[in-house]
Order: structure tokens, then C-alpha cells, then sequence
């Protein structure tokens, strides 16, 4: 691509930044698509992997993006998701030999999930949705904002998975536990990859409270009880 | 009584819309129902299914577990003056001890192991109806329906399945589980799939399983070790059982160690005779239950294992130990998380029967398996309705063409 074609991009940021603010709250993958849920589970139990799951997935769903869109041109129609499956794949190898390069013992914790991120349907879901429709810029910036979006919530959740699980954040004391001579009893619960389901529902209770454009209309409705006001 | 009626009277104009307390006004229409017959009328034509109302059901369940609660109150005393007399205690220690210096320790004494009972069972009750009415009430204001019964029940049977020594604080946390996800997330009373008090104590299980399993904590005297019948049974089968010095009679009267009011087989079947002889509990889960249990554990019997001395506990053992018949009778039974359909109620009792024995029996993990067994098919009963259904419409149609 030329430097003219870039510089035109870089211009219209105001048109980019819905691209990459949308995904946070407004069209968050996690609580309005509900995409991506298994990671979220299984590794939200500590801060530190949450992060590091969370800095891999952003830097892929933005790179596959970027890659995808420049030869989104060039791809044949029949065998894009192969494409699309090599490219992801390729970046997944990478960010996985990275981890193992500088973290080993996080990378051995996260164990098959960052593996995992290549059937990860955000990735492909913004590939599909996005990437091939647009250019290279403003689809790294939607995966960029796809992947923030995603560690947000993963970031809420271990935050409070951690906290009250076991009393610390970045395992650092912050709730002196009983076993340690403090007062805080650690609930066992959020430890099990169940609680994240919990903890999502009630985020996305939360932000369908205040973001009423998010419910979904509902498919029939009870009629009132007596006493009831309708 | 007509003077409740004049005071109720003149205070309504306060609570309809436009009055005062408006908001409020759910508050008033529990009093007031609870009290006297609403004054209701349907607009459309009517179709009754039953002369009992849910008040009414609830308000039954609720009575039915007094015998349970009375054997709670003695038992829980009981034990934990035994439990002070062998470990040579004067008194106890904390504000209970204050109280129960008037009484005395004597295990023999029925006033004294009833007030001892009672100062372990009213706070946690206290604590579970509080903090689980103030939930309700609150969904109740904001959604505008009417304040349940239904909570009667839940906190009643929540409070009778927490083991004595319980703190107080996680028994807030668990109705409050059990309440607002258990329940008013899925749209309150009648509208959830799992039964709220067991919802609530399998948070409490999971989340702090240090103070829900284990030897020391069914015992209500700090210290104090004593392994339930049930987990004896999974060291070393019946002989274990027998060896401590439990028969089958004091496990089915209900003398010895567990959740408060789940050791009384005989309590919980008075609760049972009424709630089938009132028609507020289907006989048919009962029973599948019942047959669920036997035939399974009488499978293992056959079976046989040199390694696992639960395979050769009789089914009759099964009954009395643990929290099963609790379970059977009014966890299992709830009218709003069982299956609705007739042949339904037998598929999901026996489903219960069969989960319970085998989580007790070839489980590691967990030594009583009956809640996990009706939370388990709880979130089956619509599927096992569904198909009950369209057997039943593919059969009629089948007669009819």
C-alpha cells in the first residue's frame, strides 16, 4: 500500500475511532456478542494470566486483521477461511514461542488456551465481519479495539476473581487471609472457572441496566398475576 | 379480628397508586393476604386447577418441617453436650455460654439440650430470613409484584441443611446467592429452574467447603471432631458405622451428628405424611426416589468390591444416614423446580435416586451426593417434561388418525 493511502487513512481518525471505542462498552465481544467465553472462564482466576491472555489475543485479532485485509483482494471467495485459519495460525505460533521465550512458567499456567486463540471466535469473527471488507488500517484498529474490548472484561473479571478468591491482585496481599493470621476467609468458588460464568451474567445485567439499547427484545411475555401491575 | 380489617382498610388508599406509599405497596399486599382472603376478581374467563392457592402450599411445606426443626433444635444440643461432656467443658466460652449457664451441659437434660439447640439454629435462621427477606422484598418493590411465600419455605429449608457451627456471615452470603441468582434473576417466584435453598447451599459448599464438609463442623462445640454416620460409611462401609456405635434405629430417630435438621428420618416422614396427605407434594417423586435408591444401591450389593466399602451399605442404611430423605421429602418435591408432568415426576424422582447413590457410593470427592443429585436433575426436569409431552401428543395423534 502506498504511503499516500496510509496518510489519507491516518486523516479521517475521527472515522476510525468509533472502530476502536465501539468494541469496548457499546459492542463489547464478550458481554454483547457473547463471543470467547471459554478463555474468559479458564483463565481469570489470577490477574497475571488474565493479562497475558488478554496482550496475546489483542495482539492477534489486531495482526490477523491487518494481514487479512491487505489480501483481502487477492483471496478467492471458497478458500478464505483457509486463509484466514493459516494467518491466524501463523500469529498464534508466534505470540505462543514469544510467551514460552520471556514467560516460561505463565505460559506453562495458560497451558492450551493460548493455543487455543486460533478457534477463538473473535479472531475469526472480526475477520470475517470486518477484515474482509475493509482496508488494512482501520481493521487493525477494530481488531485492536475487539481485543481491548476483550480485556476489559477479562481484566473485571480476574480482578474480582482474584481479589475475593484469594485476597490478593498480581499476587499481592491485598486481603490478609485467616490462613495467615488476617481476617478475610477466601471464597473456594471463584476459584472455579464456574464463578466466571456468574460474574459475566451479572456484568452483563449491569451494563444492560444502563445501556437499555442492549436487551434484547424478549421472545413472549408472561401474562400479569393478579395484583400484579402490567 | 374486624378491627385488622378496619386498620387494613383505612390505611389502603395509602398504598394504591397515587397514595403516599405507593412504592410500598407490595409490603401491604402481603400483610394483607397473608391475613384475609384477597378480594381479586378475575376479569377473564377463569380456568381454577386447584382450590389451594400458593400461599396456602407454601404455608403447608412451612408446617411441615416443624418435626424436622423441633428434632434440629434437641439434636444440635444434644450433641454438643455430649460432645462437652467428653471433652470435660464447664462452659462455653461466648455469649451462649452467658445463657446456657442457667440451663446447664447435661446431655440427658431435654430443656437443656433444646435451649442449647435453639441457640445455634434461631440465629442462623434469623440471619438466613432477614437477609433473604430483605432480597425479596427489595426485587419485589422494584419489579412491582407481590412479596411470596415462597420465601418461607426457602429460608426454612435452607436453614435446616447448614451444619451448626456455621458463621453467620456465610449464611447471609448463601441466601443471598441463593435468593437473587437461585431465583429473582430468572424473574422471582415460579419462574426458576433450580430450588433456591439448595442453590444457595451448594454456593456455600463450593465457596468455603471447609466449614460445609469435613468431620469437625457438625458438631457444635469448637474443637470437636466427629464424622457423621455418612462418612464413616465411606471409610469403612457399615462396619464403621457400627464399630462408632450407631444403629440403624438412632440414625433413623436421628441421634447423631449432620446438618441440623437433616439426621431425623422419622421427623422428615411426619413432614412427608402431611405434605401427601394435604396433596401439596407429588407421592410420585417420592417414590421415584425411593426406587431410584434401592435399585441402585441393591445393584452394588450384587456387584460387590473389595476395595470400596461403600458398595455393601444396605439401601434401608442409605435412607436414615446423610441428608437423603430430607432431600427426597422437601428439596426433591418443590413444586416449581421439579418436573411438571405425571410420568415426569417418576423419570426425575428416580433420576434423583439413582445420582444420589452413585455420587455416595463410586465418587471420591463428595461423601453425600443428595443435593448435587437434585440440582442435577433439576436442570433436567424441562427436558424430561418435553419429551413426556411429545410422547404423549405423538400417541394421541397416532390413536386419532
Amino acid at each position: 500500500m502506498s504511503d499516500e493511502a496510509l496518510e489519507t487513512e491516518e486523516f479521517e481518525f475521527a472515522k476510525i475511532k468509533p472502530v476502536l471505542v465501539d468494541p469496548l462498552i457499546d459492542n463489547n465481544p464478550i458481554i454483547l456478542q457473547v463471543l470467547g467465553i471459554c478463555s474468559a472462564l479458564a483463565v481469570t482466576s489470577q490477574m497475571i494470566t488474565a493479562l497475558i491472555m488478554s496482550i496475546a489475543l489483542t495482539s492477534v485479532v489486531a495482526g490477523s486483521n491487518a494481514a487479512i485485509a491487505l489480501v483481502r483482494n487477492h483471496t478467492p471467495a471458497s478458500i478464505r477461511i483457509i486463509v484466514q485459519m493459516t494467518i491466524i495460525a501463523s500469529l498464534v505460533i508466534v505470540v505462543d514461542q514469544i510467551l514460552k521465550a520471556v514467560a516460561y512458567d505463565i505460559s506453562k499456567q495458560l497451558s492450551v488456551f493460548v493455543g487455543l486463540i486460533i478457534t477463538n471466535c473473535i479472531v475469526m469473527g472480526r475477520a470475517e465481519a470486518y477484515a474482509m471488507q475493509n482496508p488494512p488500517l482501520p481493521s487493525f484498529f477494530d481488531g485492536l479495539g475487539n481485543g481491548l474490548g476483550y480485556s476489559l472484561i477479562l481484566m473485571t473479571v480476574a480482578v474480582i476473581r482474584e481479589l475475593f478468591g484469594s485476597g490478593s491482585l498480581f499476587g499481592v496481599e491485598i486481603l490478609p487471609l485467616v490462613k495467615n493470621g488476617g481476617w478475610y476467609e477466601p471464597n473456594g468458588l471463584l476459584l472455579l472457572p464456574p464463578s466466571a460464568f456468574f460474574i459475566i451474567g451479572l456484568l452483563i445485567w449491569a451494563v444492560r441496566t444502563f445501556k437499555p439499547k442492549q436487551r434484547e427484545v424478549p421472545e413472549f411475555k408472561i401474562l400479569p398475576a393478579h395484583g400484579e401491575v402490567a | 379480628m374486624s378491627k385488622v380489617r378496619a386498620f387494613l382498610d383505612r390505611i389502603h388508599p395509602l398504598f394504591v397508586k397515587g397514595g403516599r406509599y405507593e412504592k410500598l405497596y407490595p409490603l401491604y399486599e402481603m400483610v394483607d393476604t397473608f391475613l384475609y382472603w384477597p378480594a381479586d376478581v378475575a376479569p377473564n374467563p377463569v380456568h381454577v386447577r386447584d382450590a389451594l392457592d400458593l400461599k396456602r402450599v407454601m404455608v403447608y411445606v412451612w408446617l411441615a418441617t416443624f418435626p424436622a426443626i423441633f428434632v434440629a433444635l434437641y439434636n444440635t444440643g444434644y450433641q454438643a453436650n455430649q460432645a462437652m461432656q467428653a471433652l470435660g467443658m464447664e462452659t462455653i466460652p461466648n455469649w451462649r455460654g452467658a445463657v446456657m449457664d442457667w440451663f446447664g451441659y447435661n446431655p440427658a437434660n431435654p430443656i437443656s439440650c433444646l435451649m442449647h439447640g435453639a441457640l445455634y439454629f434461631f440465629p442462623v435462621y434469623i440471619v438466613t430470613f432477614v437477609v433473604g427477606g430483605l432480597w425479596e422484598a427489595l426485587f419485589a418493590l422494584v419489579r412491582k409484584h407481590e412479596i411470596n411465600e415462597g420465601f418461607f419455605v426457602t429460608s426454612i429449608l435452607f436453614a435446616l441443611s447448614l451444619p451448626p457451627s456455621i458463621p453467620l456471615w456465610q449464611v447471609a452470603l448463601g441466601i443471598s446467592f441463593g435468593v437473587v441468582l437461585g431465583k429473582e434473576v430468572y424473574g422471582g417466584t415460579g419462574k426458576n429452574f433450580l430450588n433456591p435453598a439448595l442453590t444457595g447451599r451448594a454456593f456455600l459448599f463450593f465457596a468455603y467447603p471447609a466449614y460445609m464438609t469435613g468431620d469437625t463442623i457438625w458438631t457444635a462445640v469448637d474443637g470437636y471432631s466427629a464424622a457423621t454416620p455418612l462418612a464413616l460409611g465411606a471409610e469403612g462401609g457399615l462396619a464403621a458405622i457400627q464399630m462408632a456405635g450407631y444403629s440403624w434405629g438412632q440414625t433413623f430417630f436421628g441421634f447423631m451428628p449432620g446438618s441440623m435438621g437433616e439426621t431425623s428420618t422419622l421427623a422428615i416422614l411426619l413432614g412427608a405424611i402431611f405434605l401427601l396427605y394435604t396433596g401439596v407434594a407429588s407421592y410420585r417423586i417420592m417414590a421415584g426416589v425411593l426406587i431410584g435408591v434401592i435399585a441402585t444401591s441393591v445393584l452394588f450389593n450384587l456387584i460387590g468390591s473389595a476395595t470400596n466399602p461403600m458398595f455393601s451399605l444396605p439401601w434401608y442404611w442409605h435412607l436414615t444416614i446423610g441428608s437423603l430423605a430430607f432431600a427426597t421429602v422437601f428439596m426433591a418435591t418443590d413444586p416449581v423446580s421439579a418436573a411438571m408432568t405425571d410420568a415426569g415426576r417418576w423419570i426425575f424422582g428416580i433420576l434423583i435416586g439413582v445420582m444420589t447413590i452413585l455420587i455416595r457410593v463410586v465418587n471420591p470427592a463428595f461423601p453425600e451426593g443428595a443435593m448435587l443429585a437434585v440440582l442435577f436433575a433439576n436442570i433436567f426436569a424441562p427436558l424430561i417434561d418435553y419429551f413426556v409431552i411429545q410422547a404423549n401428543i405423538r400417541r394421541r395423534a397416532k390413536r386419532n388418525v
